[in-house]
């Protein structure tokens, strides 16, 4: 067991808060690529205000999980889901829901940024104004309100008229969080934010994170563990489009009770 | 025999004999064909430009600028001008990109975002395939089948209409509603340049990462939101492009617009009435036209190679090799 | 770590209440709609695409299969107002100078295209002829026409048959320069360096190992080519232009074909031309149409697009 507290990845400080109440309840939950079932009857709760990682290796449906919470994979026609997602009580895989709006409620990230071809202002505005009727004056406000918490302001405030394809790579992608948070989402979904970026900016993503928690629920895909301890309170290890195992951050990378999760964090596959 | 004498040198030379089996006299003789051959691109543009513009130098030095915009075109009188030519070249091809580009990005946008997976081949293909069929086979089916409809559904309601209203009573007022006319041409024209612009549209569509479609829809837009202001701002420039190649097209079109716009040598304020192009009068009046006619008509080559070259060079540098055309 | 203090403190019972989610129902009914418009107005247009293809190909059906005959690949062309005839001279002509066209332009626009992948690059002169090579491929066909006209036709004395092959290859050529290209472009550098390796001059490299690799693309682009110029009609108007009758052997005069044979037919005032100029259309579609979906078939044949 000492091998496994010594490569163990560090473990954050932040606690996890195991009474906080359940945002996102993942229920019997399968997924197919055609015939393939990429994901088996997955059982999961997301905690209000919590960070909760998912990792796994390569092709484990870590991101095919992620993707079923704002339904983008229905995008893709040979993509279905079974059982039931509830967001605050309501089945999010239920026909009648609306998919625009789901998605204005699960904000996402992607794995490289993506800016939209348009000006910085817009960029965040622009997924405002698909919600909300504002006036020039709050709509300003809401968007300095955004690239703030996107940790983006004192970079871009003298320049919201050029485009957002203009930034480095990890400014454009502190402008995707920005333009996510700008929507006031329930819940904000990270695939694998950091992947195409530098050690620096991957740093000022992982901050932004921590600070976004203390007002979203936050699901985040990452092949990375140490990042995984560093950021979030739970941990789900996934493999084979199985969940293994799910726990506060901590006692997963402490203390594993699967066989396959301790082969996992101390690097024997993956 | 230089070349010759080098390979005896290099035979002569025991030691090295396997070098003889390749000959470098082949391989420069195989580059030098293929510069050639590259080059005789070069000199074929420029060779149709000087005898285009060398046959219609007479015209030019006998109207001067004058040609251009002189609406007269009397064989008898030996007075050739430009103006009814260029004007019916313009507005065909004008309302041809008004009609054809919408239906293009219509197309487009279907086949990239739209279409189930398994009707994407037989759809993209049906649509190249109006880009293959020959511009004389829809200059037949715009004279046979489209005119005839076009004068009865569409002509004779409007003109009826509009009659005697200030503008629209002469813009959309056919004194003989046969059906031919500049609208039909612009609208036949407009369909044979949907297959262009929408493939090359498509190609850039597709090109789009798929992870900016999937943003674009993850903070809530519509399939209409992610299009109008995230994919075609994307593809803007490029789309363009394709919109330019589709004008070059449109403006050099021969035997569908001969088919179809009338061929008259009078200039009308109603589209409804027939006109020619620049084109179409040198197809109708080429073979049977000698002396200064023949200058005059390629006079009227040269300013359509002209207008034509600017915009494909202007199309090209938008699309950047899109796609074999 | 590098964890803001705020971050570090945890949920606290001091962390602000969670607002209560919005209520559901915020997507504008106006979004909605403008969604549906788009969607119908984009699935329009395509069907109206398959329309005119379907309409084109019904036209050509009704009217040019009554004019199938056997005489119409054995007979030539009748005079004006005279009964029977067929078109087996426009036939033939146009089979000669399309060939003389792909022949031509065949070797032509491969060499091209292979100076260009192989050899020209990014040099200066390479992108200028690309580039003007882009042009040439749209430049409008009348142009090419005039341009032979005063090549061949006026200093030869009159139509032949050979000025309509040469404006044919001019139009040909480009679409082979640029599918060589593109194709050769696609095959993998590496292959070139194992040939180069062997210690072969890089013309036999190119001409053993990237051509072959290359093959079904620029076998694709010659059909494409042949597609493209078997029914263009305005540059054979000033060179081959037609004649109702077999032309000589030796090509010159006027040569009778297909595309200004039914210029001239459809648009004449006799019943029986009329017949003749359908039947034609027909063949020449049909024709044209199986050569483009027979191309597309080589280029995704065994390896796909």
């Amino acid at each position: 067991m000492s091998a496994i507290a010594t490569a163990a990845p560090v473990v954050g400080q932040s606690t996890a808060d195991e009474s906080a109440a359940v945002r996102l309840a993942v229920k019997d939950l399968s997924f197919y690529y055609g015939d393939f079932k990429g994901l088996k009857n997955i059982n999961l709760d997301f905690l209000d205000r919590q960070v909760t990682a998912l990792i796994g290796p390569s092709g484990c449906g870590k991101s095919t999980l992620l993707r079923t919470f704002n339904r983008i994979y229905s995008l893709y026609p040979e993509q279905r889901a079974e059982g039931q997602i509830l967001l605050d009580g309501r089945n999010i895989l239920d026909p009648s829901i609306d998919l625009n709006e789901l998605r204005a409620r699960v904000g996402m990230v992607f794995q490289k940024p993506t800016p939209f071809p348009m000006s910085i202002y817009d960029n965040i505005a622009f997924g405002i104004r698909l919600y909300e009727r504002l006036g020039k004056a709050d709509l300003d406000n809401r968007v300095e309100e955004a690239l703030r918490k996107g940790a983006l302001w004192d970079e871009v405030k003298d320049k919201l008229k050029q485009s957002g394809m203009g930034l480095s790579g990890g400014q454009q992608q502190r402008l995707c969080i920005a333009r996510t948070v700008a929507q006031r989402p329930e819940v904000i979904l990270f695939d694998e934010p950091t992947s195409a970026l530098d050690p620096i900016s991957t740093g000022r993503i992982e901050e932004l994170i921590e600070q976004l928690r203390t007002e979203f629920t936050i699901a985040i895909v990452t092949h990375n563990m140490q990042q995984a301890a560093r950021i979030s309170q739970f941990t789900a290890f996934m493999y084979l489009g199985e969940l293994i195992e799910f726990g506060p951050t901590n006692r997963l990378f402490m203390n594993p009770s699967k066989r396959q999760t301790q082969d996992y964090i101390t690097g024997r596959f993956g | 025999m230089v070349a010759l004498s080098e390979n005896v040198a290099v035979a002569a030379r025991p030691q090295v004999a396997r070098r003889a089996a390749p000959s470098p006299v082949g391989d420069r003789l195989f580059r030098g064909a293929a510069l050639a051959s590259a080059l005789l691109v070069l000199l074929v543009l420029a060779g149709i430009l000087a005898s285009i513009a060398y046959g219609g130098w007479p015209a030019f030095q006998t109207f001067g600028p004058g040609f251009l915009v002189s609406g007269a075109w009397n064989v008898g009188r030996e007075e050739y001008g430009a103006l009814v030519a260029i004007i019916g070249t313009l507005a065909s091809a004008v309302l041809a990109l008004v009609i054809g580009v919408p239906i293009s990005l219509g197309v487009a946008i279907y086949l990239t975002q739209l279409c189930p997976g398994w009707a994407r081949r037989p759809v993209a293909m049906t649509i190249e395939l109006l880009a293959a069929v020959p511009s004389i086979i829809y200059g037949m089916w715009g004279l046979f089948v489209f005119a005839p409809l076009f004068a009865r559904f569409v002509q004779i309601p409007v003109s009826n209409l509009v009659e005697g209203m200030p503008i629209v009573g002469t813009l959309f007022y056919a004194q003989v509603p046969s059906g031919v006319g500049v609208l039909t041409a612009g609208i036949i024209l407009a369909i044979m340049i949907v297959p262009f612009v929408a493939s090359i549209t498509r190609d850039m569509l597709d090109q789009i990462p798929t992870v900016l479609r999937e943003s674009a829809y993850g903070i809530g837009c519509t399939t209409w939101e992610v299009v109008r202001h995230v994919l075609i701002p994307q593809a803007s420039v490029s789309i363009i492009g394709a919109i330019m190649l589709g004008l070059g097209r449109a403006l050099g079109e021969t035997m569908a617009v001969t088919f179809v716009i009338g061929n008259a040598n009078r200039l009308s304020a109603s589209i409804f009435d027939p006109g020619s192009t620049i084109a179409s009068r040198i197809a109708n009046e080429f073979n049977e036209a000698d002396g200064l006619q023949l200058n005059a008509l390629m006079a009227l080559g040269c300013i359509l190679f002209i207008v034509t070259f600017i915009v494909l060079i202007i199309a090209r540098l938008l699309v950047r090799r899109a796609k074999v055309a | 770590m590098n964890a803001s203090p705020a971050a570090v403190a945890g949920p606290t019972p001091t962390a602000p209440a969670r607002p209560a989610p919005a209520e559901w129902g915020r997507v504008r009914a106006s979004r909605r709609s403008a969604d549906k418009v788009l969607i119908v107005a984009c699935t329009l247009a395509t069907i109206l695409g398959a329309i005119v293809l379907g309409s084109i190909l019904l036209m050509l059906i009704i009217e040019g299969v009554r004019g199938f005959s056997p005489a119409l690949f054995t007979q030539v062309t009748p005079g004006p107002g005279s009964e029977g005839g067929g078109i087996a001279n426009a036939i033939l002509g146009s089979l000669v100078m399309t060939a003389l066209g792909i022949v031509v332009a065949t070797p032509v626009g491969v060499l091209a295209g292979t100076y260009l992948a192989e050899y020209g690059r990014t040099s200066p002169l390479a992108n200028l002829i690309r580039f003007l090579n882009d042009i040439l491929l749209s430049a409008p066909s009348i142009l090419i026409g005039l341009f032979v006209y005063t090549l061949m036709v006026r200093p030869m004395g009159g139509y032949s048959g050979w000025a309509g092959g040469v404006a044919l290859a001019i139009i040909a050529t480009p679409v082979i320069v640029r599918t060589t290209e593109d194709m050769l472009r696609l095959v993998p550098g590496t292959l070139r360096e194992a040939g180069a390796a062997l210690g072969a001059p890089l013309s036999i490299v190119i001409r053993s190992v990237t051509w072959r690799a290359a093959q079904s693309g620029i076998v694709t682009g010659v059909l494409l080519a042949l597609a493209r110029i078997a029914g263009e009609t305005a540059p054979l108007l000033f060179t081959a232009l037609n004649n109702n009758s077999w032309f000589s052997p030796n090509l010159m005069g006027g040569v009778a074909n297909l595309p200004v044979m039914i210029y001239q037919f459809a648009l004449s005032p006799y019943e029986n031309w009329r017949q003749l100029a359908w039947a034609g259309a027909l063949l020449i579609t049909v024709t044209i149409l199986g050569l483009s979906i027979v191309a597309r078939l080589v280029l995704s044949g065994p390896k796909g697009r």
